[in-house]
C-alpha cells in the first residue's frame, strides 16, 4: 500500500530538517544578524542622542541645576537663563490645542468608525490624513498671514466682549495677532489627524459582537456607541490624545511663526509667548557662546524627555485596547 | 386526518418551494401549523417571501414560513445556506450591516415589522437574540448585564434584585453566580457567559428569542446545559434556533426547517423531518451525504 511506503520513508528527511533548525545555513545566519544590526541602530541612535545632549548641556546643568526649570527670567545679556516661560508656553499652547481638538476628533472618529456610509468613509479618511501631510511651514504661513490677522480683527474683540471677565481674554488688542491663542488653533488643526485616526482605529477594533449584543436589546445607534464602543476604548482614546499632546509639544516651525516669540508669562491668550521648540529654532543660529549653546541644548533635552515619555504612555494605552477580550486578536 | 406525506406537500407549498413567486398560493390557513398535534398553537411570526441580499449576492431567495407560538423551531442547513441571515431578518438585525438589503414581509402578531413606520429598535426589544459567540458586556458586572436591556429601553424596574434572581434562575445560572453578581461578565466561563447572554435577553421578556448557533463556541457539557435551557424556556417563549448540529435540532426543537442555498427546502415536525424526510435533498443532508 502506498500509505505504508510513505510511513517507512518518513524518517529519512529528518536530518535535513534539523540542519535548517540548527541554523547551519550560513546565508540565513548572516541575514539574521544583519537585520538585527539594523534594528539595533534605532536603539543606538536614541541612546547616543540622550548621552550627547546630556554631555553638551553639562555647563548649563552644573551652573543652574534644577532651578533652571523654575526660573522665570530670560536675559542672555546678563547670563540669566530660566526655562519656565518656555515650558509654560509649550504646555499652555498644547493644552489649548487639546481642548479644541478633542471634541472635534472624537466626533470625526465616531462618525468614521460607526456612522458614515461606506461610500463616504474612504474619501473622508483620506482628507483627514491629508491634513497630516501638509508641511508644517504651510500651516505656519497660513497662521501668520490669514489666521492671526483674522483673530485680531474678529475673534479677539468678540471674546473680549463676551468672556472678557476672565483674565484669559483680557489684554491689548494690538499688534499682529500672533499669540498663544493663534498657536493653539494651528496646533489643534495639525494634531487633528493623529488624534482622530488613532481614535477611529481603536473604535474599529471593538468586536462586532459587542455592538450587535447591544443593538439586539433594542438600543439606538447612539446607545450602541455609548454602551458597546466607548467604555471599551477609553484607554485607547486617552492614548490617542496623549499622542496628539506629544506632537503638539514638539511642533516647531508653525508655532514659531504664529506664537509671537516673547519670553514672557502672561495670563492673556491674546499675548505673544514662546515655546521650547520655538525658542531653540529662533536662537540656535544666533550665538556661539558656550553657555548659551549649552542652555539651548538643555532645553532640547527637556523637550526630548517629555515627548519620549508621553509617546511611551500613549503606546501602552492604545496597545491595551487591542487586547480586549473577544477582540480581533483573540478571535 | 391527513397523512404525513400530504402534510409535507401542504407545508412545502406554503413554504413557496418550487412555486414561482407570483403563482404562490398564499393562504393563511396553510401557513399555520394546523395538524392535530398543534391545533392550539398559533403562528407567532409569519414570514412571507423573504429575500435578503449582501450587496448583489442574494442570500435568501424568497422564503416563507410560519413560527409557532411557544414552540422551538430549528433551522438547519449546510454552512452558507443563509440560515443565520434568515433569523437576522426576523429582528431586523440583517440591515445593520452595510450593503445589506431585505424585501418581503415578516409579520409579528399580524404586524409587518418591515413596514415604514415601524421602528426597528422597538422590534429588537420584543424579539431577542443570542449570538454564536457569547458577548456579555465586559465593562459591566453580571448584574448590570442582566439589567442592561431594561435600562436601555428606559423601563422602570421596581425590584431589580428580584428580577435579576428570577431571570438568572430562568437561565439556570443563578446558583453559580449569586455570590459574584458584581463581578465582570467577562470573568465567567464560555458556557456561563452564553447563559448570561440568554438571561440578558430574557430580562426584556421577549416574545420571540432568536438563537444563532448558540452552542457552536461551547464544549459538550456547556452545550447540553444550554440545550436543557432551551427546552425549559421554550415553554414560556417562542424560540427560533439556528444550528449546524442536526442532533441538536432533533433534541431541542418541535419543528425543523431545512435550508439549502438560500431556499427553504423542507419544513416540518422535527420527528417527521428526521425520520421520513419528504425531499431527496433533505434526506441526503440528514444522512450525511453532503453538507
Amino acid at each position: 500500500m502506498p500509505q505504508t511506503d510513505d510511513e517507512q520513508h518518513e524518517p529519512k528527511p529528518q536530518p535535513r530538517l534539523s540542519h535548517v533548525a540548527g541554523g547551519k545555513n550560513i546565508g540565513d545566519g548572516v541575514f539574521k544578524w544583519m537585520t538585527a544590526g539594523f534594528a539595533a541602530t534605532a536603539i543606538l541612535v536614541l541612546a547616543a542622542m540622550l548621552i550627547q545632549m546630556t554631555r553638551a548641556s553639562t555647563l548649563s546643568l552644573q551652573r543652574f541645576g534644577l532651578g533652571f526649570l523654575t526660573e522665570k527670567e530670560w536675559d542672555p545679556v546678563h547670563e540669566i537663563f530660566g526655562a519656565f516661560p518656555f515650558i509654560f508656553g509649550t504646555v499652555v499652547s498644547s493644552v489649548i490645542a487639546l481642548l479644541l481638538v478633542i471634541p472635534v476628533a472624537l466626533g470625526v472618529a465616531i462618525f468614521l468608525s460607526e456612522l458614515a456610509p461606506a461610500w463616504l468613509k474612504k474619501p473622508l479618511d483620506l482628507i483627514i490624513e491629508l491634513l497630516a501631510a501638509i508641511p508644517s511651514i504651510v500651516y505656519g504661513l497660513w497662521g501668520m498671514f490669514v489666521l492671526a490677522p483674522w483673530l485680531l480683527q474678529t475673534i479677539f474683540p468678540l471674546l473680549a466682549k463676551t468672556l472678557g471677565f476672565l483674565p484669559l481674554f483680557q489684554g491689548e488688542l494690538q499688534g499682529s495677532g500672533r499669540s498663544m491663542f493663534a498657536a493653539g488653533i494651528v496646533l489643534a488643526i495639525m494634531i487633528l489627524p493623529t488624534v482622530a485616526s488613532v481614535s477611529r482605529d481603536v473604535m474599529a477594533s471593538v468586536p462586532k459582537g459587542y455592538r450587535e449584543g447591544v443593538l439586539a436589546l433594542g438600543a439606538t445607534r447612539w446607545e450602541t456607541i455609548r454602551v458597546a464602543v466607548l467604555p471599551n476604548v477609553t484607554s485607547g482614546i486617552v492614548g490617542a490624545i496623549v499622542l496628539g499632546f506629544g506632537r503638539a509639544l514638539g511642533e516647531t516651525m508653525a508655532v514659531t511663526m504664529v506664537i509671537g516669540n516673547r519670553a514672557e508669562i502672561s495670563a492673556s491668550l491674546f499675548a505673544p509667548a514662546a515655546t521650547i521648540a520655538s525658542m531653540i529654532a529662533n536662537e540656535y543660529a544666533g550665538t556661539s557662546e558656550a553657555l548659551y549653546l549649552s542652555v539651548l541644548t538643555e532645553l532640547g533635552l527637556v523637550l526630548f524627555a517629555v515627548t519620549l515619555v508621553l509617546n511611551i504612555v500613549s503606546k501602552l494605552l492604545v496597545w491595551r485596547v487591542g487586547r480586549m477580550p473577544g477582540g480581533a486578536r483573540s478571535l | 386526518m391527513i397523512t404525513a406525506k400530504q402534510m409535507f406537500q401542504l407545508r412545502s407549498m406554503s413554504a413557496g418551494v418550487g412555486v414561482p413567486e407570483e403563482k404562490m398560493p398564499f393562504n393563511k390557513e396553510n401557513m399555520l401549523h394546523n395538524s392535530a398535534d398543534d391545533a392550539k398553537s398559533v403562528g407567532k411570526m409569519r414570514v412571507e417571501h423573504l429575500q435578503a441580499w449582501f450587496g448583489k449576492a442574494e442570500i435568501i431567495k424568497g422564503v416563507s414560513l410560519s413560527v409557532a407560538d411557544k414552540k422551538v423551531t430549528a433551522i438547519i442547513g449546510p454552512s452558507g445556506c443563509g440560515k443565520s441571515t434568515f433569523i437576522r431578518c426576523l429582528n431586523r438585525m440583517h440591515e445593520v450591516v452595510p450593503q445589506a438589503l431585505v424585501s418581503g414581509k415578516v409579520f409579528l402578531d399580524d404586524v409587518d415589522i418591515y413596514e415604514k413606520q415601524i421602528d426597528p429598535v422597538k422590534i429588537r426589544s420584543r424579539v431577542g437574540m443570542v449570538f454564536q459567540r457569547p458577548n456579555p458586556f465586559p465593562t459591566m458586572s453580571i448584574r448590570e448585564n442582566v439589567l442592561a436591556g431594561l435600562k436601555l429601553n428606559g423601563v422602570k424596574i421596581p425590584r431589580p434584585d428580584e428580577l435579576v434572581e428570577k431571570v438568572l434562575e430562568q437561565a439556570a445560572l443563578w446558583g453559580e453566580v449569586k455570590d459574584i453578581l458584581n463581578r465582570s461578565g467577562a470573568s465567567l466561563s464560555g458556557g456561563q457567559q452564553q447563559r448570561l447572554c440568554i438571561a440578558r435577553a430574557l430580562a426584556l421578556e421577549p416574545e420571540i428569542l432568536l438563537m444563532d448557533e448558540p452552542c457552536s463556541a461551547l464544549d459538550p457539557i456547556a452545550t447540553s446545559r444550554i440545550e436543557e435551557l432551551i427546552h425549559s424556556i421554550g415553554k414560556i417563549c417562542t424560540i427560533v434556533i439556528v444550528t449546524h448540529n442536526m442532533q441538536q435540532a432533533a433534541r431541542v426543537s418541535h419543528y425543523t426547517a431545512f435550508f439549502y442555498m438560500g431556499e427553504l427546502v423542507e419544513f416540518n415536525d422535527t420527528d417527521i423531518l428526521f425520520t421520513k424526510p419528504g425531499k431527496q435533498q433533505t434526506e441526503d443532508y440528514i444522512t450525511g451525504r453532503f453538507g
